[in-house]
C-alpha cells in the first residue's frame, strides 16, 4: 500500500469542498481524478501533497516518497533547460538528467532558456522534472496541459513505464491516457461537501 | 540547500536578476545628498556615516519583495515546498543569498562613496565593520517580512511598511557605531548591541518566516 486516504474533508477558502473520501492506491497502480472544474481536484491534490491542511481524516503515505507538481511548472526563463533539470535534480539528491531528457525528447532543447520554450515545451521539461527526483509516488495536476498528440502519448508511455517499475500516481486529468486495468478512475462528485459552511476562525481573515 | 543557493546567485547575476538595482540606489542617494545639502565639507563628513547607513537601508528595501515573489508566481515556491528541503532551510538559503547580492556589495562599495561624502580616513574601518555586522541582520528581517507578504499582488509597499520598524534598531545601533569609530569615542556598546541584534534574528527569525510561508502557501 503506497497511500491511503480515509475519510478525509478538503476545503478552500474556508469552504468545505469535498467530504469523506476514502481510496487506496497500490504500488503499480494509478488513481486517476475525475469531476467538473471547482469540484476540488486541485485542493485534493495539494492537500495529498502536504500544501494544506486536511480538517479531519487522514493520509497515509511514506514520507520522502511522493512529488508534486501543480498547474505551474517551475522553470526559471533565464536559466538554460539542462540548468532547470540539475537543480531539482540536486534538491532530490539525483545525478542522472539523461534518461529524463531522452524520453521527453528534450535533447535538442538543453542550452535554449527556459523562457524561450513554448508552452508545450514547458510542460515537458515540468514532466521531466518529476523523472529526475526518482521519487516514486507523482501527484499531477492536469499534467496533460498544452501537450501536442504525440507528447500525451509519450506521456502515457512514460506513465505506463513508471507504473511497470512500482511506481504510483495520482492525477487529476480529463483525457483517457489508455492505461487499461492499471488505473482506477475517482468521480469527486460523489464525495461532494453536503453543507459547505464556513469555518468560523478562518472566517475573519477572508 | 547549497543547490537552491547557487540557482539563486545564478538567477541574480542574470539579465532581470535585479543584482545591480540596490547597489544604483545607494549610490545615486549618496551622490545626490552632497548636492543637496551644500558643499560643506565639515557638516557632510559628520553626518556621512548616517548617510550611508540610511542609504544602504533604502537599497536593501528595495529588493525585498524579490526574495520571493518570483517563485511564487512561476509555481517553484510550491514545488520548493513539497521538495525534501526544509522550509526553514529555504528560507534561511534566501537570506543569505539576499545577503551576498545585495548587502555585501553594499558593504564594498560603502568606502568609496564614503570618499563623496568626505568621511575621514579613520571612518572607512568602522563603516565597513558597522555594515558588515548590520546588513545580516536587514537581509534575515527582510526575508520574514517577504514571507509575510508572498502572494499579495504589488505587495511591496505592505511589506515596506511591515519591516521598516523592524529595521530601526540595526540602523540606530549601525550609525551609531559607525559615527563613534569614526570620532575616535568608544564603541564598544553599539558593536555589543549591533552584533547581539544580528545573532538574535538569524537565530530566531527563519523559524517565524517558514511559519508564516506555510501559511501563506496554503
Amino acid at each position: 500500500m503506497t497511500l491511503r486516504v480515509s475519510n478525509l474533508t478538503v476545503s478552500r477558502g474556508g469552504r468545505t469542498l469535498l467530504e469523506g473520501v476514502s481510496f487506496d492506491v497500490d504500488a503499480g497502480q494509478a488513481l486517476i481524478l475525475r469531476g467538473p472544474n471547482g469540484s476540488g481536484k486541485t485542493t485534493l491534490l495539494r492537500t495529498l501533497a502536504g500544501l494544506q491542511r486536511s480538517e479531519t481524516g487522514s493520509i497515509d503515505l511514506a514520507e520522502d516518497d511522493a512529488v508534486y507538481a501543480g498547474h505551474a511548472d517551475g522553470i526559471k526563463s533565464t536559466l538554460s533547460v539542462r540548468e532547470n533539470l540539475m537543480f531539482w535534480a540536486r534538491v532530490f539528491g539525483t545525478k542522472d538528467i539523461t534518461r529524463a531528457i531522452e524520453i521527453f525528447n528534450l535533447g535538442d532543447l538543453i542550452d535554449r532558456a527556459g523562457g524561450a520554450l513554448s508552452a508545450g515545451q514547458k510542460r515537458r521539461l515540468g514532466l521531466a522534472r518529476l523523472m529526475v527526483t526518482g521519487r516514486k509516488f507523482w501527484m499531477l495536476d492536469e499534467p496533460t496541459v498544452s501537450l501536442d498528440q504525440a507528447s500525451v502519448a509519450q506521456f502515457a508511455s512514460m506513465i505506463r513505464a513508471h507504473l511497470a517499475e512500482g511506481g504510483s500516481a495520482i492525477m487529476a486529468t480529463h483525457i483517457d491516457l489508455g492505461l487499461g486495468s492499471d488505473a482506477q478512475v475517482l468521480d469527486l462528485s460523489t464525495f461532494r461537501a453536503q453543507t459547505p459552511k464556513l469555518n468560523a476562525s478562518e472566517e475573519a481573515f477572508l | 540547500m547549497i543547490a537552491l543557493l547557487l540557482r539563486d546567485l545564478r538567477l541574480a547575476f542574470r539579465a532581470g536578476g535585479g543584482f545591480g538595482l540596490s547597489l544604483a540606489f545607494f549610490l545615486i542617494v549618496v551622490v545626490l545628498v552632497p548636492f543637496g545639502v551644500g558643499p560643506e565639507m565639515a557638516l557632510l563628513s559628520r553626518i556621512a556615516p548616517g548617510i550611508l547607513w540610511v542609504g544602504a537601508l533604502l537599497a536593501c528595501l528595495l529588493s525585498l519583495d524579490r526574495i520571493f515573489a518570483l517563485d511564487f508566481e512561476d509555481g517553484s515556491l510550491d514545488l520548493l515546498a513539497t521538495s525534501p528541503l526544509p522550509t526553514e532551510g529555504i528560507v534561511t538559503v534566501k537570506a543569505i543569498a539576499h545577503w551576498i547580492t545585495t548587502g555585501l556589495p553594499l558593504v564594498m562599495i560603502a568606502p568609496v562613496l564614503g570618499v563623496l561624502l568626505g568621511l575621514p580616513q579613520q571612518g572607512y574601518y568602522w563603516i565597513i565593520l558597522s555594515l558588515a555586522l548590520g546588513t545580516p541582520a536587514l537581509s534575515v528581517i527582510g526575508t520574514f517580512g517577504a514571507a509575510l507578504t508572498v502572494g499579495i499582488k504589488r505587495g511591496g509597499l505592505l511589506l515596506s511598511l511591515l519591516v521598516l520598524p523592524l529595521y530601526v534598531p540595526t540602523l540606530i545601533y549601525g550609525a551609531e557605531l559607525a559615527r563613534r569609530g569614526t570620532l575616535g569615542m568608544d564603541t564598544t556598546t553599539p558593536m555589543l548591541m549591533l552584533a547581539g541584534i544580528t545573532c538574535a534574528v538569524t537565530a530566531l527569525l527563519p523559524f517565524a518566516s517558514a511559519a508564516v510561508l506555510r501559511i501563506n502557501l496554503r
